[in-house]
């Protein structure tokens, strides 16, 4: 099924002056998952972020470590989930999020093939450097797929004008040094990381990693243009939270971030 | 991006050797791999540096090692069999030469902070003992089941000041260790170190830890030569991540030694494993058709990891070094046998490549061939875990 791509939404989105919010969920993490990715769509996410599983996640915290171990133990294999998205009838785009040895084990060529028939139109590897991005970006933008590149807090200016040219879809500005996972206190770091990003690109920039309440996301999008919010959602379905307690959290942060900030 | 090196000279710009190696990090920690980058560069080009490391090695290492004669294992063997002694090292191994390097490196780097990984406990505790002899704060991340495993390396590295951190997800072994180990150091960058056990990871680590051991393998090369007059036929090594064997085979890798790796059979990257990436490189690894990692399982936890630095990978690809494997079993037969007839109690990695030479005696290793042996570490480690194993067997009471 054709969805929108996830440069040309985002852009468009961003231009009528809609602040992007953009949710994530591990595939298999819960049998209900499928059917969050429609309520997630449903209830004002601008595009979803799918992590594939993969046994070894050295960005990943606690939370969406247990979530890739549920759905590795549910059986859920990266291109097994591949293929239950492309049934699905949405008009936002998704953007997969796994380890690099997953599309270097498939082949490039097959891995963007994949994500192009489950309707996938971005891919997120953050072990892939800047240095090794060389292959699978050039691979991946022939099938139509955006590889959306990460800014850390410690990535230098050069460097990031640098990864900045090579991102496509918008810009993954790294809230925090750390790995994925909930933070009760949004870090200082932020709006750093935003600040060094924005005159460098006129990409949009979604701050993920911490963001994780109603009230972070509002800020954050004070300033960023989207905001990225994983492990709060993914410890939310663990907790068996199902499709009503993921589209009751999304839609608190749709308002809160349609708000803006307190 | 593929350039053929020297056997065992400098990786490319970027960390190749030949198509195995390169930097798969996370952005976050990007920085931190060029900025060890830069500072090892500048490090092992200043005489002061070496001569500092060489020092620290002489008075408080241990250094130099000798090197054995096994007078009556050859004779039964065979061959003229060797042994590079780093059981003989201070914490009785050679993993105390890496770490002496990484903890002057992390001082000059102007961080306070190293943590490690450690399966066995040998990279554990010579961390621990680095940081305590250099005043660095030191956490060691072990897998849960390695914990029990070595339950006393434990107490030795908290003896030394460290704190272990054991590791629950995953298999709890050596892989679940380095991946922990590198959420941590994402967020504690700024003031601390990574201080890698093995010559695997993103570059600039497999090519300078290789660089730290290379100091056993001039020594070996030196002195088998005074005792031969010639290098030895073969140079035989364990390779869990590949470390011991990086630096005894850099010692030789421009002569005419045949050099063997040998690995666990159940962690033999080179010969099950396929190519794919793993903690920030790309070498040998064990994996399943959808990349996800196969467990390794060893007898030895020092061995018990999926996949094998890239350098070896490398080796293994353009034919200079060749990598065979031992079960668990003949790795106990190969354990007592050492220490009945020579004097000498292995620990259970190097026992892997004893195992393979008593095998491969008057067959893949001709009747009359010199063979040195890289002993890497001494079995005090080993023994409560070895006699449970012969008791379960009912080979000891
Ligand atoms: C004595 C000894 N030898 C060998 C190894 C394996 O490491 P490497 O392959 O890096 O030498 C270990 C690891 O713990 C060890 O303790």
């Amino acid at each position: 099924m054709i969805r929108p791509r996830l440069e040309t939404h985002l852009r468009a989105q961003v231009a009528n002056g809609r602040k992007l919010l953009i949710p994530y969920l591990m595939a298999g993490q819960c049998p209900e998952w499928l059917q969050v990715v429609e309520g997630l769509a449903a209830a004002g996410a601008d595009a979803i972020e799918i992590g594939l599983p993969f046994s070894d996640p050295i960005m990943d915290g606690p939370v969406i470590q247990a979530a890739a171990v549920s759905a590795l133990h549910a059986g859920t294999t990266p291109m097994g989930a591949l293929a239950e998205l492309s049934a699905l009838n949405l008009e936002i785009p998704l953007v997969a999020m796994t380890y690099y040895n997953v599309a270097y084990r498939a082949g490039h060529e097959r891995f963007a093939g994949r994500l192009v028939e489950a309707g996938v139109s971005g891919a997120i590897l953050p072990d892939l450097s800047l240095e090794e991005l060389d292959g699978w970006s050039e691979v991946a933008l022939a099938a139509g797929i955006d590889p959306v590149l990460l800014v850390a807090p410690a990535t230098g200016v050069e460097r990031t004008a640098a990864i900045c040219q090579r991102s496509h879809g918008f810009v993954y500005a790294v809230g925090t040094m750390g790995v994925t996972g909930e933070r009760t206190e949004l870090a200082t770091s932020v709006h750093e990381v935003v600040d060094k990003i924005r005159p460098l690109t006129d990409l949009p920039v979604c701050v993920g990693v911490g963001v994780s309440t109603p009230a972070h996301a509002a800020t954050v999008t004070a300033f960023a243009d989207g905001a990225i919010v994983g492990s709060a959602l993914v410890r939310r379905l663990l907790d068996g939270g199902g499709v009503a307690g993921a589209v009751e959290f999304i839609s608190q942060l749709r308002s809160a971030i349609d708000e803006g900030p307190a | 991006m593929t350039t053929i090196n020297t056997p065992m000279g400098e990786p490319t710009a970027e960390g190749w050797f030949g198509s195995f190696g390169g930097r798969y990090a996370p952005e976050s920690l990007m920085p931190a791999c060029l900025e060890l980058e830069a500072a090892f560069r500048d490090a092992w080009a200043d005489p002061a540096f070496h001569a500092e490391f060489e020092s620290v090695l002489h008075h408080f290492g241990g250094r130099p090692t000798p090197v054995t004669e096994c007078l009556r294992l050859s004779n039964q063997l065979g061959i003229r069999l060797l042994l590079k002694r780093e059981d003989l090292a201070h914490t009785g191994s050679h993993k105390i030469n890496n770490v002496i390097g990484q903890a002057l490196l992390t001082k000059r780097m102007g961080k306070t902070k190293m943590i490690a990984e450690t399966g066995a406990g040998q990279h554990g505790v010579a961390s621990a003992t680095a940081a305590a002899l250099l005043g660095l704060e030191c956490t060691v991340y072990m897998g849960e089941v390695d914990t029990q495993r070595q339950a006393l390396n434990v107490f030795r590295m908290e003896l030394l000041g460290a704190t272990v951190h054991p590791v629950t997800s995953g298999s709890r072994t050596l892989k679940d260790a380095v991946n922990e180990a590198m959420r941590t150091w994402v967020s504690e960058v700024h003031d601390t170190h990574y201080c890698l056990g093995s010559v695997m990871g993103p570059h600039p680590f497999p090519w300078m830890v290789r660089e730290f051991q290379s100091i056993l393998g001039r020594e070996a090369r030196g002195q088998v030569t005074d005792l031969l007059g010639d290098v030895p036929d073969f140079v035989v090594a364990c390779v869990g991540g590949g470390s011991n064997a990086a630096g005894i085979f850099s010692g030789f890798a421009d002569a005419r030694s045949a050099l063997i790796g040998v690995e666990a059979a159940g962690g033999a990257a080179i010969s099950t494993g396929t190519p794919g990436v793993l903690h920030g490189m790309k070498s040998q690894i064990l994996q399943d058709d959808d990349g996800q990692i196969i467990e390794a399982h060893s007898i030895s936890a020092g061995l018990d990891y999926p996949g094998i630095g890239p350098e070896h990978a490398h080796l293994a690809d353009i034919g200079r070094a060749t990598y065979a494997s031992a079960g668990d079993d003949e790795v106990l037969d190969a354990l007592q046998m050492l220490s009945k007839m020579e004097g000498i109690i292995p620990a259970l990695e190097p026992a892997h490549a004893l195992a393979w030479i008593i095998r491969a005696a008057g067959k893949e290793i001709p009747l009359g061939s010199t063979v040195l042996l890289n002993m890497s570490g001494r079995g005090d480690k080993d023994v409560a875990q070895v006699r449970e194993v012969l008791q379960a067997k009912g080979l000891y009471r």
